[in-house]
Order: structure tokens, then sequence, then C-alpha cells
């Protein structure tokens, strides 16, 4: 009885649909060797992918706690890393110092652009998770002209033909390229890789966000979140602190691509921020967050249900069918992940 | 006024207890087609739970029924919903509007009864492809207006009508039913200017000449007296009169409506500070706050008294302490310990060391998602950097989870807050139990000057002995001067020093709490200072 209890009361904590989707991507990985698919190389693909996706999912947490809802501005941070990423580049730094000077890099652009962005959000409350949406597909388009405008001059970066104007994929190599993902890398037999550096990285962050939650500040954010007119009865500056989350958040979508692109190896310009934020989004709300609760347990779990179950399914499918669906079935898969998760955006679990 | 005899309507014996909390004694009455029946009594009284059992509401079956008998024609009815007595030709106009704010006036006067006409589509598919008859609907809602007798454009939208016009479009909704034999009107003069409050009440007339009974629900005593056949005042859950109206006359009903016996005069108290010592001085404040217009309110408060701020609702009373406070758009000046507060902004006025229990307890006054630890602590916090522990020279304020839980105890057990832990999440506590979260959050600031706005609003009696207990201790061990908002007179006067009224958005009077009631009573009508003897005028205090 007690024990039956216990798991109730787990299973009550942890939600049922994670329970389901965890279950899933255990099934998958207990049909990848029948299917011939090598579990080392599944696992350390999954490591990874949520080591790339973490920190983007983590940038999802200040703005939900303070009541602006999921970021899907979330190209607003991409695009403040992007310029970060390649000024670095473009100001030759290299190795581990590159990655450094993009985060210095992008930094004024985040609390710029996130405190504009943060004063557009505080003019449509209510509406801020589609205002969100629009800002972010016209910076994504405004920067399309930018790219080719603004006046960079690598030669690793710019169209070969024209000298100048960026190109739509950058190589990170000789740059930034692992610097995270080969710190403190573990390797076990061939295949297993884990991403250690990668991961330390994600850990600092979301402990630094858990410090913060437990600050005053942070505390105040929360209660903004909760109930916005409590807050400003109690001397709060409602405004100011919803800006300073969408500044954090904006911030952490900034390093996010940073981390991204060391592991992924490009800096994707024009459309490729454009999609970014559905897949941060769909995590966190797997993770068991809603519109206005999140916790770093959520972002954890969340990225790493989505990014197994993404990475999974098509690799494992593929292998069952013996036919490359691997593309279709990834979208399939990925769309469908973000479509379930958009249906559950008002369930939360703490 | 054409009356038979036969009663139209009787309750008889009716009881209600919400919870073991009686809001209705043996209440009887009768009415006659055609009569009209003043309702009156203060907030709370009873008189819209008597409504609501009147029309079988849910929140009556869903607390466990009532007691007593309602009689239509003379034969027992039980209506399960409010569709069973419009079936029986009852209607209601609510004090809020219930209409479609794009709609004219005719379509929301036959909203979903609207004769409808056949065609092709809807031979095949059934009545749902009906469409609408215009012209028969236009008809009908120009029938009821004129039955009404106002003069109300049937093609205006609800949206573009100036407010006593949406009323009309209401009763007239009512009226276009066929069947309608009684009516029943909810404060229907309070948002009316004077003009349309009088072609109202000249509709209500020509209603009771065409043989329509009317229970009317008004504050203004003087329309009462006007156009009402009998009278029946309320307090307690009981009638405590049932008159011709011929009889009365506005004095004797406010005394009616507040009074009660005067064994309750030796808990008032006497005031034993001193009477030149001003901690708060508000001067020509206004505040816009909606329903609650504060228009020109001079007060001042003394140090360590409790003083009331009383009035019928919608008067401004609430205004008072929210725009003081800076939740709502306020002017004037408010000074406090000889510093000018600046207005409009929360934190001034916590700065200064005053704190503010809302009435809206569960809009303001809690983080309902959140736990009673975090409820009780959040503001002083914030504000006064207490519950905190300091690193870096206080650049890092890290919350401090053991004095959190200390104190959270602390009220817990002294407020006697009934909660599963201090992890309980705010939402899931009682009323009573959520307010007594509210004082303690005030509590925990350690104010100077302590608001508390309708502390005892929507809580059983249990509960509003304590919450009024606590407030007392309060003030009494910890010197602190309270101002406390409230609709119930009788809850002012057991625990306040002096009451001031508000009418109309301004101090109609300050009494001593031992004044008599009827007292009270004029001054909540609007009467001023002077026409009330012992009162202070708004205007010299």
């Amino acid at each position: 009885m007690n024990m039956k209890e216990r798991i109730l009361h787990f299973v009550h904590s942890f939600g049922w649909p994670r329970i389901i989707i965890g279950l899933f991507l255990l099934l998958l990985f207990i049909a990848a060797p029948i299917v011939g698919v090598k579990v080392s190389t599944s696992l350390s693909d999954t490591l990874i992918r949520f080591g790339m996706n973490s920190v983007m999912v983590l940038a999802m947490v200040p703005m939900i706690h303070s009541g602006c809802g999921l970021n899907f501005g979330l190209p607003v941070g991409i695009i403040a890393g992007l310029l970060g990423g390649t000024l670095s580049l473009q100001l030759n730094f290299t190795g581990g110092l590159s990655f450094f000077m993009a985060i210095v890099l992008a930094t004024p652009f985040a609390v710029l652009f996130g405190w504009a962005y943060g004063v557009l959000l505080n003019k449509v409350k209510g509406g801020e998770m589609m205002i969100a949406t629009y800002v972010g597909f016209s910076i994504v388009s405004f920067m399309c002209m930018m790219w080719l405008l603004l006046p960079y001059s690598n030669p690793t970066m710019v169209w070969g033909y024209t000298g100048s104007g960026l190109r739509t994929t950058i190589s990170t190599e000789g740059y930034y390229y692992h610097v995270l993902n080969d710190f403190l890398q573990i390797k076990i037999g061939s295949h297993l890789v884990i991403p250690t550096g990668m991961i330390l990285f994600f850990a600092l962050l979301a402990f630094l966000m858990w410090a913060f939650l437990h600050t005053k500040t942070g505390t105040a954010m929360t209660a903004v979140g909760s109930n916005p007119v409590f807050a400003r009865a109690s001397g709060i500056n409602v405004d100011r602190t919803r800006i300073l989350s969408v500044i954090m958040s904006t911030w952490l979508g900034a390093v996010g691509i940073l981390v991204y692109q060391q592991s992924f190896g490009f800096i994707q310009l024009y459309m490729g921020p454009f999609y970014m934020a559905m897949p941060a989004v769909s995590a966190i709300l797997i993770g068991g967050a809603s519109v206005n609760k999140a916790s770093i347990t959520n972002v954890i779990v969340g990225t790493f249900l989505f990014q197994g179950i993404v990475t999974m399914t098509p690799s494992v499918m593929n292998s069952a069918i013996h036919t490359d669906m691997s593309e279709v079935i990834r979208i399939i898969v990925s769309n469908g992940m973000i479509l379930y998760a958009l249906t559950r955006k008002s369930e939360a679990t703490r | 006024m054409k009356q038979s005899d036969a009663p139209l309507l009787e309750m008889k014996n009716i009881s209600k207890d919400f919870f073991g909390n009686q809001v209705l004694t043996d209440v009887n009455f009768s009415l006659r087609p055609g009569e009209i029946l003043g309702l009156v009594g203060e907030n709370g009284a009873g008189k819209s739970t008597l409504m609501k059992i009147l029309f079988g509401m849910d929140v009556i079956h869903e607390t466990g029924g009532y007691g007593g008998q309602v009689l239509i024609d003379g034969k027992e009815v039980h209506f399960l919903t409010p569709f069973d007595a419009l079936a029986m030709g009852i209607g209601m106009v609510h004090q809020e509007f219930s209409l479609l704010p794009d709609f004219t006036a005719a379509e929301n006067i036959v909203l979903n009864r609207e004769p409808l006409r056949r065609n092709v589509l809807s031979e095949v598919f059934g009545e749902r492809m009906d469409t609408l008859d215009r012209k028969t609907m236009h008809e009908q809602a120009i029938a009821a207006i004129q039955r009404l007798g106002v003069a109300l454009d049937p093609d205006m939208p609800v949206s573009e009508m100036p407010v006593g016009h949406k009323q009309f479009t209401e009763i007239a909704r009512e009226l276009s039913k066929s069947s309608i034999r009684l009516l029943v009107l909810d404060e229907p003069t309070a948002v009316l200017t004077e003009q349309e409050a009088d072609s109202l009440l000249q509709a209500m007339r020509r209603l009771s000449s065409a043989g329509i009974a009317v229970i009317f629900i008004s504050h203004r005593l003087q329309e009462i007296v006007d156009v009402c056949d009998t009278l029946l005042v309320m307090r307690d859950g009981k009638i405590i009169k049932d008159v011709s109206a011929k009889e009365a006359d506005t004095r004797q009903i406010a005394k009616w409506m507040v009074g009660r016996d005067v064994s309750l005069e030796s808990s008032h108290r006497q005031f034993a500070g001193d009477d030149d010592d001003i901690v708060l001085s508000m001067k020509n404040l206004w505040v816009d706050m909606p329903g609650e217009t504060v228009r020109d309110v001079s007060l001042d408060v003394r140090r360590g008294e409790i003083l009331g701020i009383g009035g019928l609702a919608g008067q401004g009373k609430l205004g008072i302490p929210n725009g003081a406070m800076g939740l709502f758009p306020a002017g004037g000046r408010v000074v406090f310990e000889g510093k000018e507060i600046a207005l409009n902004n929360p934190r001034n006025f916590l700065d200064s060391g005053m704190a503010f229990v809302s009435e809206d307890r569960r809009g303001v006054g809690l983080l309902l998602d959140e736990s009673l630890e975090w409820n009780i602590t959040f503001t002083a916090m914030q504000v006064q950097d207490k519950f905190l522990r300091k690193f870096l020279g206080g650049l890092l304020k890290w919350r401090d989870q053991n004095s959190i839980e200390a104190v959270t105890d602390k009220y817990v057990r002294q407020l006697e807050i009934r909660c599963t832990g201090t992890k309980q999440r705010a939402k899931e506590l009682s009323g009573g139990n959520q307010q007594k979260v509210c004082l303690a959050k005030a509590f925990a600031v350690e104010p100077k000057l302590l608001f508390v706005s309708e502390p005892t609003r929507g809580i059983d009696i249990g509960a509003k002995g304590l919450v009024l207990q606590a407030l007392r201790e309060y003030n009494e061990q910890a010197g602190t001067t309270i101002v406390m908002v409230s609709s119930e007179l009788e809850e002012l006067r057991s625990i306040c020093d002096r009451i001031a009224i508000v009418s109309d958005g301004r101090i109609s009077g300050i009494l001593p709490a031992r004044s008599d009631s009827a007292e009270f009573g004029l001054l909540m009508l609007g009467a001023s200072g002077e026409q009330v003897p012992n009162a202070q005028s708004g205007a010299d205090v």
C-alpha cells in the first residue's frame, strides 16, 4: 500500500504526459538494437542534442516567471547571439577565447534588443505570446537584409564572388568549433561520447538561474508572473521586472545559439533562426511547465524527452522500414511534438 | 392601482443557511397582482439571497436548499432553475447588464426567442436553419418598449446607448415575454440619472396598473416611498418591518435598516489617545476607481485610533484606501507623520510605514498559486528587506527560508489560520483563512498605520469575529492606527472609535461609534453633516 501510494504520488507529481513520453523513449532505445541501430551512438546523439538545445530552453524560464508567457520571440536573442558570434569571427578571435568573446560581444545587443522587446511586450499585456511571435519573425526578416549590408570582411564569412555580405552558413571550424563539447569529453568505447563541457556549461547557467530565483529580485519576478496586481500592491515596479525578465531571456537565447553553433559546427544566418523558438517552447511545455510556471527540472526533463524523441524516432523507424524516410519522419515527429506540447500549455506540474 | 385579493406570490417561513451561517430566518410576505413591493436593507441583509430562492438559482441548491414554502397562485412551487421561474412568468433585471453590446435594442429584447421563418434549407435540415423574421422581431420589440412607455430606439446598438437606455432595454426584454406577471428590479435606478429614474418609476406605475407585480430593490429610499405600495425592511436575514409605504418616511426607514438593540453599546470603544495628534491627513483627495469614485475627501486620522469608513456601496468608501495606496489614479494631498506622500505609487505608501489589506482578496491580496510563506512574507521582504540573508555586502539578497518559515508559523498559530502547513497554496484555503493570511501579510510589515478594506466580506460569522478581534488586539498591543472600511455599519460600530460616512464621493459626516444608528443612516443617504446633530461635517475636520 505504501509502495502504491508512493508510486501514485510520483505519477501525480511527474505527470502522465512525461511518463508516457518517457516510456516511449525507453521503448525506442530497446527497439534500437533489434533493428540494428547502435544504442551507444543514439545515446550520445541524444546527449549532444540535449546540450545544444538546453540553454535555449532555459531561456524560456525568466519570461514565464514574470508572466510574459512563452518566449516565442526567442529569435530576438538568437540574432543577438549571431551578431556576437559573427563579430567574434570578424575580429579573428580563435579557440576558447572566440567563444568567450562571442558571448561578451553578444551581451550588449542582447540587453538592447531585450530592453526594446520588453518595452513592447509591456504595451501588449495579455497578448504577449502572439506579439512575441511576430517580433521574432520580423527581426529575422529584417536581419536578412542586414546580413547582406553589414560591412563584414573576414574571408571565411563573406560571399566568395562579391567579397561582401555574409554567407548563409559559416563554419565555426578553427574558431569556437566544439570548444565546449571537447572540454573534459568522456569517450566510452568507440561510439559513446559524453559532451561533458557542454553539459557543465548548461549546468552552470541552470544553477545561476536557480540561484537568481531564490534572490529578492527573483522572488519579485515570480510574484509578478503569479499575480501582477499583488506585486504592484507590494511596491514592485511590475513593468521594470518584466523588462528585466525579457532581457534575461534574450541574453540566454543569445548564449544558447552560440552553444548550439559550437556543437553543430556552423553559424546559420538568414532564415536559420526563423523556427528556432518552436522546439524550445515545446521542450519546456513537455517538461511540465505552464504559461506562468516553470522550473529548472521542467527544462531538463523537457529538453531530454523532446530531443530524445526527435533523435531516436527517425533513426529507429528508418532502420525498421528500410527506406530513407528520415527527413519526413523527423519533420512529422518534431512538428507533432510541438503541436502536442501546445495543446498541453495550460497544465502545470511543479 | 388595480389589486385583486388572491396573492400572486407568497413566501412562507423562508429560511436559509450557508454552511451553518444563518442568512435568512423565517421570512414571510405576500404579493398581489399589480402590487409594487419595495425591498430595502443594508448590504448583506439577505435581499439578494431571498431573490435567489425565488428564482431557483443554482447556488441555493448547491448549498443545501432552503426551508419554507414558495407559493404562486396559492400552489407551492419548487424552481430548480431560473428557467422554471421564467416559465411561471417571473422576470428579473439584474444590477449588472447582461446585454450583447453589438446588437441593437430590438435584437437584445427578443434574443433567443426570435420569431423564425421557415425556408428551403430549414425544411431539409431542421429548425436550426430557420431565418429570423426581422419584421416581427421589430414589432415585438416596439410593443415591449411601448408597454414600458419610454423613448427607446429599437435600432440603436447597445454599445452606443446611455446607461439608462441599457436599463430600459433589459426591462423591455423581460416585458416582451408575454407571460410576465412578476418583475424583480434589483437596484435599477442606481446607475440612472434623476430624470431617467423618474421615467422608470412612471413605467413601474404603468406596469402595476396593467396588473404586473413588481419587487423593487433600491437604496434610494425616497423612490421607495414614492412608488411602492408596501415596504419590506430586512436586517440580518429577518423582516423587520412590513408596512404600507404611505406610513413610512425615509428617516424611519433608515432607522429600521441599520438600527439594532442598544445592548451592543457597552462594547463601543472610547478613544483614549490625543485628539490633536494627527498621524495621517488627507486633503481634497480624489480617486478614479471604477464604481467607487472619490470626489473630494478631507480626513484626519488620529494616532492610535480605529477609524471606520462606512457608507453604501458605490459611494466611494473603497476608493479612499485604494487611492491613498496608489492602486488607482488619485490626486490631492496625503500627509503621513508630517511628510507628504506622493500618490499613484504603492511603493511610497509602503515605504512610509503604512500597509493596506485590500477588499479584493483574490485579485489584489493574495498570490493564489503560491505558498502561505510567500504570501505572508512577500511584501515585507520586498519593501523592508526582511527575511533575506545578505551576501557580498548586500549585493546578493538571498531568501532566508528559516526566518520565512518561522514567521509564517507564528502568524498561522496567532491568527489560527487553518491549513495543512506553511507550504500550502493560498487558493486552497477558505475565504476566512485567506483573509487572515492577508492580515498576516500586513502585520508582517509592522505598519504604523493599517488600512483594512472590507475585512469580513464573504466570510462566515466565526471567522468574522476572529478577524475583528485580531485587528483590535493589533491596535491595542502594537499601537497601530487602523483605518477600516466596511459596508457593515454594525461591524464598524463594534470596533471603531469614530466612523466617517461617505456619500457620493465625499465625507458626509463623522460620528462617534456610539451615536444613534438613525444618524448614521441619514448620513449614508446623503444628508450633510449640518442636518445631523452630533456629526462633524466633512468640511471642518
